[in-house]
This record gives C-alpha cells, sequence and structure tokens, in this order.
C-alpha cells in the first residue's frame, strides 16, 4: 500500500481490504551512478550533519561452512565456505577454501547461506507500529514539493518492526523513504538494521542520500482536492519541471545562500544524491526518464512499477532499477495492469529488478516474493536461476541504494552481512537461521535471548513476539 | 504430466473466457497417481486417486478404484487438493479499491447498517474473482465492511465458478464491529458498542417475539428485522474483536443472549486467552502472521497465536485481509508459513495438515458447509484443484481448478496482459492489436 494515507481508523479494521487503497510509494534508484567516492563524500553532507555513529558490535571470526551459497551477484557454490572476521567477509569459496586457525566454525550443510536481505523500499520508524496518528510522520503533505524534509528526522529507532524483519526477513540493510503524497517527498535514509538509542546510531556509514519522488495518482489527489497544483498529471510534470528549473539555477550559484530544499535538489544535479522514483504506469515513467534527461538526472529506480514490463526494454536502455512488489494488484487505478509476472519479464529484457516491500509484513518475506515472482516466469517460459533471484532482494537493492561497494554480496572486503537460512531461501518453509549484522551474530533462531525487543514492547503481553 | 496438460487444453477451450449464464455440465473425473491431500487435516497421500462424478466427491485416498466409464487422467507429479475456500473477502464488490465508485465494500452514509445484505451487489466477473479462481481458491465468504454504524451488515457463500450463479448462501451471517473500530464507530468508546449491541439484539427479539417493530426503539424496521434472525441463532454473528479482554467481554454476550452463533473475527490476542475460547466451542477467523503490535488492541501480536489456539482446541480458518498485498490467492503462503514456524525455538506452528486445513475444511466449515466442501470426502461439492507442486509451496500454483465437477477457466485481465507483452517488439503493428 503505498503509504500514502496514514494509518488508523478504518484501515485498521480486521477487514480493510477496501479502505488501502492508496498506496503507493516511490521510487528508485539506478545503479550505476555512484561511484564510491562520490558516495562516500555526498555534497550535502560537507559537514555531516546528523552524521552516523553506528558502530558495527563486536563479533567473532566465523567459518561457514558446506551450505549452499548465493553470494548476491548471481553466484552459486555447492558445498562452500564463506569466512569473515572483524566485520568483514574475508574469503568465499569452495569447499578447498582452508578455515583459518581461531575462526568459529558453524556447519551449514543442508543450509544456505545469503548476503543479508535489503529491502530499498521501507517505512519502518517513519510509519512505526503501533500505527495511531500520533505515529504519522512520512508525508509532509503540506506542500507538493518538500526537497528539505529528511526522512532520518521522522525515524523512532524503536519501531517493533525492525525486528521482524531481522528475525522473520534476515533484513539486514534498509532505506526508509518519506511517503508518496508529495512530487518531491524529501530526503531518504538509509539504516543498518540494527537497534539504537537514535536513529543516527541505525544510520549506514556512508551510505548516500536519495530523494523520493512520486508520480501519477497521489500528489494531484492530494494537492487537487485542496484546489492548488497540481491536479493533473500534466500539473505534476509542471510543477516538477518548474522546481528543476528554480534547482538549476542554484546549482550554478556561486556561493549561495543555504537552502535546504535547493540543497537536496543541487545534490541530485550532481550525481551525489540519488533519485528514487514512486512511478505505476509505464508512460509515465518513460515521460520521468524524458524529465531526467532534460535536467541532467538518473533516476535510480522506479518504485511500484508495476507496468515495468510494458517498458522492460526503455528500462534497459537507461539503466533505470524497477523495485517492485511480487504479486499487488487493483488497489488503485494505476495498480489495475500489475501481473505477477512482470518482474520475470524485466529480468528477462536484461533490466534491473528488485522485489521490495513498502509495508512492515512484506518485509518479513521478501524471499518468499522473491521466489513467487521467479516462479511465475518459470511457467512463462523465463528460467531464472535461484542464484539471480536472490540478487534482486540483495546485490541489486544494493546497487539502485548507492551502497553496493560496500554490502549486497559476500565479496572479500564487504561488510559481513550474512544470512544463514536453514533451507533454501526460496521455499515457505525456509526460515532465517543466524543473521550477522558487520560480523555481529544479532539474531539467532535458537536462542531467543538473541532476537531484541524494542522499548515500546518490554513488559507487554507479547513483549515483541518472543513469548 | 505432459498428458495431463494436453487434456486441460483441450476442454479449456471449451469452458471460454467468458462467464456463462448457468453453471457449464460437471463432467465425471479421476485423476490417479498424484499426491492427494483430502484437506480434513490429514497428511498428504501419496500415489493416490480421487474421483469425481456427476459434480460430486465419490472417493480420494490410496485404494480407491477408477470405475468403469469415468475417463483417469494421470495426475503423476501433481498435486490434487479441494478448492481453497476464503473467509472474510470483498470478492465482487470490487474492482479497484481506491476508485470509489467500483467499491461497494462499505456504505458509509447509508441510513442501514445492520440490513446491508452483500448479495445483489457480489459481481461474479470483477477480475478478482478470477485470479482468486487461478489461484485455487474455489468457494468464500463475502463481507461488507462497518462503516454507517458498528453492525457491516450482512455476508454471503460464494462458489467462484465462471457463471454468474456466485451466491450460494445469501444473508449467511451478520458482522459486528466490538474492538477499537467498532469503539469509534459507536461514538467514541467500547462502552458505547456494547451498549449498542445490547440495545440492537434486544430490539431485534422483541422484533422476534413480537413479529412486529418497535417503533420507538433506535434501530429502523430493516435493521431490526435483520437482526432478529441474529438474536434467535438462526444467522450467524460475526464479531470483530482483537483485545484478549475484549474477546472475553464478547463471549460473555452469550450469557445475555444464549441462541447467538458466533465467530470471533480478528482475534489477534486469541492466544491468551485460548482456554476460554476453546472451552465456548465458538470458532476463530484470523490472519495468520499479524505479528506487529499494530494497534493498542493488538499488543501481544505474534505468529505463534494460531497454533497456540489450535493446541488449545479452538477451530482456526485463516482468513481477512490486513494490506494491499493480501488477496484470496495468497492464502496458501500464509498457511505455509505456519508450518515453517514450527522450526523457530519458542514458536507454535501447524503440521501440514492442519495449515491446509486452516484455509479448507475448517474455513468452509465455519461457512456452513461442513463435510461439503473444503474436503475431499463422498458426497462433497467436486471442487478440486491440479497443483504443479506442493500448494502451500510459494512456487506452485494451480494446473486446473474443477467447481462442482465444472472445469474452469483461469484466464483473465492479467494472463492477456502477460501474453500481449511477451514481446515487445513493435515492428508491424502497436501492442494494441496483439490480442
Amino acid at each position: 500500500m503505498d503509504r500514502f494515507f496514514n494509518r488508523g481508523g478504518p484501515t485498521a479494521a480486521f477487514v480493510s481490504i477496501a479502505s488501502l487503497a492508496l498506496a503507493g510509494c516511490a521510487a528508485a534508484s539506478a545503479s550505476d551512478g555512484m561511484d564510491s567516492a562520490s558516495a562516500s563524500a555526498p555534497v550535502a553532507a560537507q559537514d555531516e550533519p546528523y552524521a552516523s555513529t553506528y558502530e558495527r558490535y563486536p563479533g567473532v571470526p566465523t567459518a561457514l561452512i558446506g551450505a549452499t551459497i548465493y553470494d548476491g551477484a548471481g553466484g552459486r557454490i555447492e558445498n562452500g565456505v564463506v569466512l569473515f572476521a572483524e566485520g568483514e567477509v574475508v574469503a568465499i569459496g569452495d569447499a578447498s577454501l582452508a578455515v583459518p586457525d581461531g575462526y568459529t566454525v558453524i556447519d551449514g550443510t543442508g543450509r544456505f547461506v545469503t548476503p543479508g536481505i535489503i529491502d530499498i523500499h521501507s517505512h519502518l520508524g517513519d510509519y512505526p507500529t503501533p500505527s495511531v496518528p500520533a505515529h504519522s510522520d512520512g508525508n509532509e503533505a503540506t506542500s507538493p514539493t518538500t526537497p528539505e524534509v529528511w526522512a532520518e528526522h521522522s525515524v523512532w529507532p524503536q519501531d517493533p518492526g525492525f525486528s521482524r524483519a531481522l528475525a522473520n526477513g534476515g533484513i539486514t540493510s534498509l532505506q526508509i523513504l518519506p511517503g508518496s503524497a508529495n512530487l518531491m517527498g524529501g530526503r531518504s535514509v538509509t539504516l543498518k538494521n540494527v537497534y539504537s538509542r537514535t536513529v543516527q546510531g541505525m544510520k549506514f556509514p556512508g551510505a548516500p542520500y536519495s530523494m523520493k519522488m512520486a508520480c501519477g495518482e497521489n500528489p494531484k489527489r492530494v494537492y487537487g482536492s485542496r484546489g492548488r497544483m497540481p491536479s493533473t498529471r500534466m500539473g505534476n510534470f509542471a510543477v516538477n519541471r518548474e522546481t528543476w528549473l528554480e534547482a538549476q539555477a542554484y546549482a550554478e550559484e556561486e556561493d549561495p545562500d543555504r537552502d535546504l530544499a535547493m540543497e537536496t535538489l543541487a545534490g541530485v544535479l550532481a550525481g551525489e544524491i540519488l533519485i528514487q522514483n514512486h512511478c505505476y504506469r509505464a508512460d509515465e515513467m518513460a515521460l520521468v526518464m524524458d524529465m531526467a534527461d532534460e535536467f541532467g538526472y538518473q533516476v535510480s529506480a522506479f518504485h511500484h512499477a508495476v507496468e515495468s514490463y510494458k517498458i522492460a526494454d526503455l528500462l534497459r536502455e537507461n539503466d533505470v532499477c524497477s523495485a517492485v512488489w511480487a504479486d499487488w494488484y487493483g488497489f488503485k487505478m494505476e495498480a489495475y495492469d500489475a501481473i505477477p509476472e512482470n518482474a520475470a519479464m524485466i529480468h528477462n529484457a536484461g533490466a534491473c529488478v528488485v522485489i521490495h516491500s513498502d509495508n512492515e509484513n512484506d518485509i518479513q518475506r521478501l524471499n518468499q516474493e522473491a521466489a513467487k515472482a521467479q516462479a511465475d516466469g518459470r511457467r512463462m517460459g523465463i528460467d531464472i536461476p535461484d542464484a539471480d533471484v536472490i540478487s534482486w532482494i540483495t546485490l541489486n537493492a544494493a546497487r539502485a541504494m548507492g551502497i553496493d561497494h560496500m554490502t549486497g554480496s559476500l565479496e572479500p572486503g564487504k561488510m559481513a552481512d550474512v544470512v544463514l537460512w536453514n533451507g533454501d531461501p526460496l521455499s515457505v518453509y525456509t526460515r532465517p537461521q543466524m543473521v550477522w549484522i558487520d560480523g555481529a551474530l544479532m539474531y539467532d533462531m535458537d536462542n531467543p535471548m538473541l532476537r531484541p525487543v524494542s522499548d515500546f514492547e518490554l513488559g507487554q503481553p507479547g513483549e515483541g513476539d518472543v513469548k | 504430466m505432459k498428458r495431463f496438460l494436453a487434456l486441460s487444453a483441450a476442454v479449456l477451450s471449451t469452458a471460454g473466457l467468458t462467464l456463462t449464464a448457468a453453471p457449464l455440465a460437471a463432467q465425471d473425473i479421476a485423476i490417479t497417481g498424484a499426491t492427494v491431500a483430502t484437506g480434513d487435516g490429514s497428511a498428504p497421500i501419496e500415489n493416490a486417486t480421487v474421483v469425481v462424478r456427476s459434480g460430486r466427491i465419490v472417493a480420494a485416498g490410496a485404494d480407491v478404484a477408477v470405475p468403469e466409464g469415468v475417463p483417469a487422467l494421470d495426475g503423476t507429479g501433481t498435486w490434487v487438493t479441494p478448492g481453497i475456500f476464503a473467509s472474510i473477502t470483498n470478492l465482487g464488490l470490487v474492482d479497484v479499491s481506491a476508485v470509489s465508485s467500483s467499491n461497494d465494500v462499505r456504505a458509509s452514509d447509508s441510513p442501514y447498517d445492520a440490513a446491508l445484505d452483500v448479495a445483489p451487489a457480489i459481481n461474479p466477473a470483477a477480475q478478482d474473482f478470477s485470479y482468486s479462481r487461478a489461484g485455487g481458491v474455489t468457494r468464500a465468504t463475502v463481507t461488507p465492511v462497518a462503516s454507517s454504524g458498528i453492525f457491516a451488515g450482512q455476508g454471503a457463500v460464494v462458489d467462484l465458478g465462471a457463471d454468474f450463479d456466485a451466491v450460494t448462501q445469501r444473508r449467511a451471517f451478520q458482522h459486528v464491529e466490538m474492538g477499537e473500530r467498532g469503539a469509534s464507530l459507536a461514538g467514541g468508546s467500547r462502552t458505547s458498542v456494547h451498549a449498542m449491541v445490547r440495545n440492537a439484539l434486544s430490539e431485534a427479539q422483541y422484533y422476534a417475539q413480537q413479529g412486529e417493530w418497535d417503533e420507538h426503539g433506535m434501530l429502523s424496521r430493516l435493521d431490526a428485522q435483520a437482526l432478529s434472525r441474529v438474536v434467535t441463532g438462526e444467522q450467524q454473528l460475526y464479531v470483530t474483536v482483537h483485545r484478549a479482554a475484549d474477546i472475553l467481554s464478547v463471549l460473555a454476550l452469550r450469557e445475555e443472549f444464549p441462541n447467538l452463533d458466533m465467530v470471533l473475527v480478528g482475534v489477534t490476542e486469541g492466544w491468551m486467552v485460548a482456554d476460554r475460547i476453546a472451552a465456548s466451542g465458538i470458532p476463530v477467523i484470523t490472519a495468520a502472521l499479524s505479528d506487529l503490535p499494530e494497534s493498542f488492541e493488538r499488543l501481544a501480536a505474534t505468529q505463534s497465536n494460531v497454533g497456540r489456539m489450535v493446541d488449545a482446541g479452538v477451530s482456526v480458518a485463516i482468513g481477512g485481509y490486513e494490506s494491499s498485498g493480501d488477496h484470496p490467492r495468497s492464502l496458501p503462503q500464509m498457511a505455509g508459513n505456519l508450518v515453517a514456524l514450527n522450526q523457530v525455538t519458542g514458536a507454535t506452528g501447524l503440521s501440514w495438515g492442519e495449515a491446509f486445513a486452516a484455509i479448507t475444511s475448517v474455513p468452509a466449515s465455519i461457512g456452513g458447509l461442513e463435510g461439503r466442501a473444503g474436503v475431499l470426502a463422498s458426497g462433497a461439492h467436486g471442487d478440486l484443484v491440479v497443483w504443479d507442486g506442493d500448494p502451500l509451496e510459494v512456487s506452485s500454483a494451480p494446473l486446473r481448478v474443477f467447481i462442482d465437477g465444472v472445469e474452469q477457466p483461469l484466464d483473465n485481465h492479467q494472463t492477456r496482459l502477460r501474453e500481449r507483452y511477451r514481446t515487445l517488439d513493435e515492428s508491424e503493428l502497436p501492442p494494441a492489436y496483439r490480442r
């Protein structure tokens, strides 16, 4: 559902089918634009306001042996070995890779290893549970363009949803986006899925910012209903283009006055802030790609791109990822042509697929969503290897978020964000067995004490689903 | 398997894509060599046979012979099960949720509440009907959502056959909100919900006993008439409630209105009072995987809710919808997750048989079709789904679907779009000409 309206009220009912309707969030980023240099020094972060204070927790040198490994980059190793220490992947290989002294060995026979799962589209923290109006912090729906707002200033680090995403979904990194009420919704924040007292303590060190944009129904409905622009799709584009013109002028100024909105937009034009663009319809995506050309920026990913299958060739040529659900459809007009084969058809055309959640429940099962999308492709004759499907929820997401040089695949030197699954991760019968973030064991299926409980849930009857 | 699929294509070409005015004729059919799950809670049976004649199940099991004259299909490599029974859906009430003119789930401004009846509004040609059918859902309950008052109105039982005779039981149940949502609809407090329910049932009792409407009461004539069937127990009362304490308050209603035939819906905190629910004999319809404290009435949310209630002896169906991504065809995935849950230390899931029953025989029984749907038992509706694998596995899908012995078309708007865009080639004509 895109996070357009806060929940509660009618949607909180058990049968909330009809109420939700308005979903749709936002968008995405494209993979290649960010090299590590620019990623580590985003423009607007010159003074690093609200800088990350995240530090990895202690871990022991660990060797996972005997498991089937999907490396996140499309590689598959049977009876493989993954070594990690000091927070980093040390080596990955087949059974011939020797385990150095001092490593704790975990037998993964019959099990599977993947990189930590990454959700490119989450609202944990900015629409946390309990979903009461006081917690509705995802849409600054007071102006159609709010590039000046930063999602991190809304994130509640005690959202119970982080724990479920870890324990059930193996989520190690996630991007928190503003909602989709606005054409330009503000900056995202990328988090490590590790509870902290502060949002700074969760911020993924060195991750670039993205800006959320939204096309289509939501902005024109929200503002049109108030009698102001935009009230149509053409109005959406006009407001966007006027704003980009303003940003171009600002970017050309030699010593401009500080302007939070313009700083974000100038960062986009400089290629340092990515664009995550909520957009459902094929025709609108094609227009947005032309708008990006007109003003000289790159869309990193289209989010909720339910019609990408109609323009998969254009998306490949423009190097834009599609962040999609496996099979959501029909909740709003622009989702009417959603088909479950979408992801497979995009992949088959050579374009980039990311499976996203936009939802505090689906984030717990991105592996299953990817498996469904793969199977729907297989039934139409598109066979996609399991190892490629895993990249949809690991490396491809990392690419579109600009963090692929740091995580997303099991490559020596990358962060040791690792999931040991107790079976095939593309099966409904499989659960995360152990999850490491930067080499620290943060979840163990067999150890109820190694499961985080947010402050909010402490002393409550279910105590964070650990009772 | 190949032969099987070839036969399928031949049959389907006669069924066509459009709805038929009346149900198609039932076929006699036997499927052999399949893995068969009967839906009754038992484990799947390998290399088994299912026989359907005149639209009814004749037999299902390992030692079943194919009667003479019944065409036998080789089901090797497939799974054969009863159709999924989806509880608490909006099937046929919605084309696009956010397009209000296409959405009949809520009647916010209606002068009526309990009297509302979904049956005449159900449109079996809605795409969600065909998507669900293609997902192996063969029967369902359809409910309105409370909006003009705490009573939502009367739901129906439907089959998903590709014809216009969808409703198999009209006015099957009344639905009332008695948790946070009910409190909001009742004027801001649970106290008002309980006062309104008691008043409504009292006025309905008067109607039932006197045969006339109390014009000085609060209920309209039609609402009182509708609820008169609830208070006498002729019609089920679905009660949406989540908080443990609220569940007990609802159970206590029967002390005042002993004939109420209740079904609890939602029941997120049911595990905390599972023994009390079990002792009441009242069945439950709940989401399988609600594990977040979405509201203050769901602080004890856990994926173990279903398993713990089942272990306590509660009859639990998995159903209902919580987000835009939930559709009837995702019920097998929800059930499968509860099988996986058993592996987590401290958690309680379901056995495979229990999980499958929770989306077939149990909801069918709650829907008034005990022994007649959701189960491969002699005399039951000939609702069969032939799957390409374990139906609870996310990679599996139906190959063929039969309702009352009639093979169903599985094409729809989505499958047509898929075929249209299988290629993006525009060298001859635009895609609009590909159909």
